[in-house]
């Protein structure tokens, strides 16, 4: 009876402890100094349940800086696989990079995530994926603010009546809106550089409303 | 780490010296160590005299200001590929220039303690970066790189180079050699000439120029009968060829072509007639790198075969405008030109969007400028605004049409867009399916617009009623224009609603005639030249010359020299009316330049006494008019 009071923290392995120290520190306010992580996965199909990641990319935004040497490219090693999906991607079963297992790339993620802002298109995605991925090795959710670039966008676009906004735009809208080269969608790390680049043209964009905080973003997106 | 980007990152830079060099192994290595950075447009990256970064850049997409001294004049100008902010790392001193992004960019910065190794082990790297720093260019690579760029456009310096260094500017010469030998016939020469677009013809033995075919030459000798059109070349080509090294500056270039009373110098490589002809030098060259004359400019946007080399032209058109207003031209003289050349540069975008479809387009079409372009007003780049027209066809084929149409409208928005336009934010462009229509479903829209006038339908109609065709078939753009005048005719109650919106920008002067600024926003504090002064002056323009049904006058200021011409007593108003809109335009454009921007908010506090006086002065001329759109339209305070 006394176990249910006890904290059970003490079952999480040490690198999940660390990522969650790593929020203990008060939050970088300052846009300038804060670190994003802008990431994307690759997955075998849109199912929560059933889907699972095969591919996860990583950059590391600080200021407007992408330091390449402090990016992630991760390929999982799964049992599912769906034979559709991997014509968009095309990342096969077997094929190519070598593979890890499911658990050493979530330790690898939180490694690498700490309590940096996440930065996705389409966030919900992504993050949802992980959740259930971490889900299965054991561990709780992400504790991560996360930005998603598609909410953002939106943000930057005119409110007039004549001209009507989508619900949702996608990547490739982006990418074509602030001419990013498209050579590497569809790879995990590609899309996270599109991303990146998109999300920083959106901030300079979103500045035209004064000068803007890490406050506003997460109210925005 | 290696990993997709970085190697993207390897692949953009083996095109470049001294990378191009560098073993792929190497690069990829160099490449993962490499900070990718953004910079918004006007952001600085170093300034003169700061301490030297870590780093030096590489130019991955924008462009990039090299500035010097007190005045900030542009030193050079990085694009794509170039390298800058290396010497100082290498000299250990401080930034000799200041680096600031003239577009918004895309720089690769790369740690210099990695770099450094390379640049010690490599020879041909240590050698770049010797002569680099020798001939203080940031290239000295470069023009023999860009040759391949831009190939059938010899580069034009987007900064025309000071008189004072002609004498030690090397020229660009075009690289692509039309060439024949001696025994081709006169008849296909003159066809490959035509075919390439060039004034002559290089003939040559092994590579080596043994002679050269001028028009000149074709025109003395063949046209006039003296030699058949079967002859062979060596019979009527002038030799022996003057040569010169690529070194030759463009003052040589000049001298030597006057000297010798000829068009075109051979460029050898090692400047005799006995080795490898690399290039050809024309007069037309020497115009363009001289570079500020609008007829040499117009040439060379018809002859561009790739988007970049329009972008290269661009620059040129800016620094032409720069001149003009510099040296007082009119400005109305200043406009048509400019408005000409910009013309010019979109139909060439057309032409090679078409070339790039994979069918010829199934119906005919015509493209449409909206607001300040359709206007011929548009002298600084600003968002793009147009819309597509085509023929009416059957209705079962309207979707496969409206399919290759939109395909066509998306190319060419994006040349657009690649040139420098931005995409309209509100999506107005030829690519959006709602402006990209058959004149049957444009008549259907217009007659909506003018028949339920609200205020989204007025603000559409006064975009889209100043159209002007850039490019296709008048035809369909006439019919539109009839129809325009038939409904309003039919709906006077239009011009009602039209004229109300005209009266409905806000008032450019407060109670105390003080200017009136931005209150919030980006541009707090200072002055909308566009919503509160060039915009009323628009706006009744357009709905006075509508209800006279003129057609084909677009630009306001010639639309109130032909009301004062239509309405003699009222001339004495339309006429100022036309001089403020020109003084306005001038205005902006002139601030547009000073700031690198489209020159719409002005800061209020920077101007002069005579500045301010002269903007107030065209607030009455403004004012009059309103008042007199009012009175006619009978525009009652209740609408408004």
């Amino acid at each position: 009876m006394i176990d249910l009071f006890r904290k059970k923290v003490n079952n999480y392995p040490d690198y999940w402890l660390e990522y969650e120290n790593s929020f203990k520190k008060k939050p970088i306010e300052d846009l300038k100094l804060a670190r994003f992580v802008v990431l994307d996965t690759e997955t075998t199909g849109f199912d929560y349940l059933n889907d699972r990641i095969l591919c996860i990319g990583a950059l590391s935004l600080v200021d407007k800086n992408i330091a390449l040497n402090q990016s992630l490219e991760l390929f999982l090693k799964q049992e599912h696989y769906n034979a559709e999906s991997a014509k968009i991607h095309g990342i096969l079963k077997d094929g190519g990079a070598s593979r890890i297992s499911e658990s050493a790339a979530m330790e690898e993620l939180l490694r690498f995530l700490n309590n940096s802002i996440i930065v996705a298109h389409h966030a919900i995605f992504d993050i949802t994926m992980i959740n259930r991925a971490l889900e299965r090795n054991g561990l709780p959710r992400l504790k991560n603010k996360f930005l998603d670039t598609s909410n953002l966008y939106k943000k930057t676009l005119l409110n007039s009546n004549v001209f009507k906004k989508k619900e949702h735009y996608s990547l490739d809208e982006l990418a074509e809106k602030f001419d990013i080269s498209k050579k590497d969608r569809h790879t995990a790390l590609g899309d996270a550089y599109i991303t990146a680049i998109a999300f920083l043209k959106i901030r300079s964009r979103l500045k035209g409303k004064g000068q803007l905080r890490i406050k506003d973003l997460l109210k925005m997106g | 780490m290696k990993n997709t980007i970085s190697h993207r990152v390897a692949d953009f830079l083996k095109n470049f010296p001294p990378f191009n060099v560098l073993g792929q192994a190497d690069l990829e290595t160099l490449a993962e160590e490499i900070t990718i950075v953004y910079k918004e447009k006007d952001s600085v990256i170093f300034e003169e005299n700061d301490e030297p970064h870590p780093y030096f850049y590489v130019v991955n997409k924008g462009a990039v200001a090299l500035k010097k001294g007190s005045d900030k004049s542009i030193m050079d100008m990085c694009d794509e590929g170039d390298i800058f902010g290396l010497r100082p790392l290498m000299a250990q001193e401080n930034y000799k220039m200041s680096a600031k992004a003239h577009e918004e960019s895309i720089l690769y910065a790369i740690p210099i303690n990695i770099f450094k190794p390379y640049a010690q082990k490599n020879i041909a790297v240590g050698n770049f970066l010797i002569e680099s720093f020798a001939s203080n260019t940031r290239n000295p690579y470069s023009k023999s790189h860009r040759g391949k760029l831009y190939d059938e456009v010899p580069d034009i310096n987007p900064v025309a180079p000071d008189t004072h260094v002609l004498d030690l500017q090397s020229v660009q010469y075009s690289k692509k050699l039309v060439t024949c030998t001696a025994t081709t016939s006169a008849k296909t020469i003159a066809k490959r000439m035509t075919e390439k677009k060039v004034g002559a013809m290089l003939v040559v033995k092994d590579k080596m120029p043994i002679g050269i075919i001028t028009d000149k030459d074709l025109r003395n000798n063949i046209v006039t009968g003296k030699y058949p059109i079967t002859t062979k070349a060596k019979e009527i080509m002038v030799s022996p060829v003057i040569t010169y090294n690529k070194h030759l500056t463009i003052t040589q270039a000049q001298m030597a072509m006057m000297k010798s009373n000829i068009s075109h110098l051979c460029i050898t490589k090692d400047g005799t007639p006995n080795s490898k002809a690399i290039g050809i030098l024309s007069k037309h060259d020497v115009m363009v790198a001289l570079g500020n004359n609008p007829a040499v400019l117009i040439k060379a946007i018809n002859r561009a075969k790739k988007i970049k080399s329009i972008k290269q032209i661009r620059k040129s058109i800016t620094h032409l405008l720069q001149d003009y207003l510099d040296q007082n031209i009119p400005i109305k003289l200043t406009t048509k030109i400019i408005s000409e050349l910009n013309d010019a540069c979109v139909k060439q975008i057309i032409k090679l969007s078409l070339e790039e479809m994979p069918t010829k387009p199934p119906v005919k079409f015509a493209w449409l400028a909206l607001g300040s372009q359709g206007r011929s007003e548009q002298l600084l780049q600003t968002d793009q605004d147009n819309a597509m027209v085509f023929e009416n066809v059957p209705e079962d084929k309207l979707i496969e049409t409206t399919d290759y149409i939109l395909k066509l409208s998306k190319l060419i928005n994006k040349g657009l867009f690649d040139i420098g336009y931005d995409y309209c934010p509100a999506e107005m462009m030829a690519s959006n399916p709602n402006w990209c229509l058959s004149l049957d479903e444009w008549k259907k829209t217009i007659s909506h617009w003018i028949i339920n006038p609200g205020t989204d339908e007025v603000l559409l109609s006064s975009i889209f009623f100043d159209y002007n065709i850039t490019y296709g078939d008048v035809n369909l753009v006439n019919e539109l224009s009839e129809h325009i005048f038939e409904t309003t005719k039919k709906y006077p109650i239009f011009y009602l609603h039209l004229a109300s919106g005209a009266l409905q920008n806000p008032s450019p002067t407060g109670f105390f005639r003080q200017l009136l600024v931005e209150e919030d926003g980006e541009h707090k504090d200072s002055f909308d030249l566009k919503r509160r002064a060039l915009m009323p002056l628009t706006d009744a323009a357009r709905v006075l010359i509508l209800s006279h049904s003129v057609k084909s006058i677009n630009s306001t200021a010639e639309r109130f020299e032909k009301l004062a011409e239509l309405e003699p007593n009222n001339e004495e108003i339309f006429m100022a009316c036309s001089y403020a809109t020109r003084a306005l335009l001038k205005f902006r454009t002139k601030h547009g330049l000073l700031h690198n921007d489209s020159g719409r908010y002005i800061a209020i506090d920077k101007l002069t006494k005579e500045e301010k006086i002269k903007l107030k002065r065209t607030f009455k001329t403004i004012k009059e008019i309103q008042e007199l759109v009012s009175i006619r339209f009978k525009v009652s305070n209740l609408l408004r």
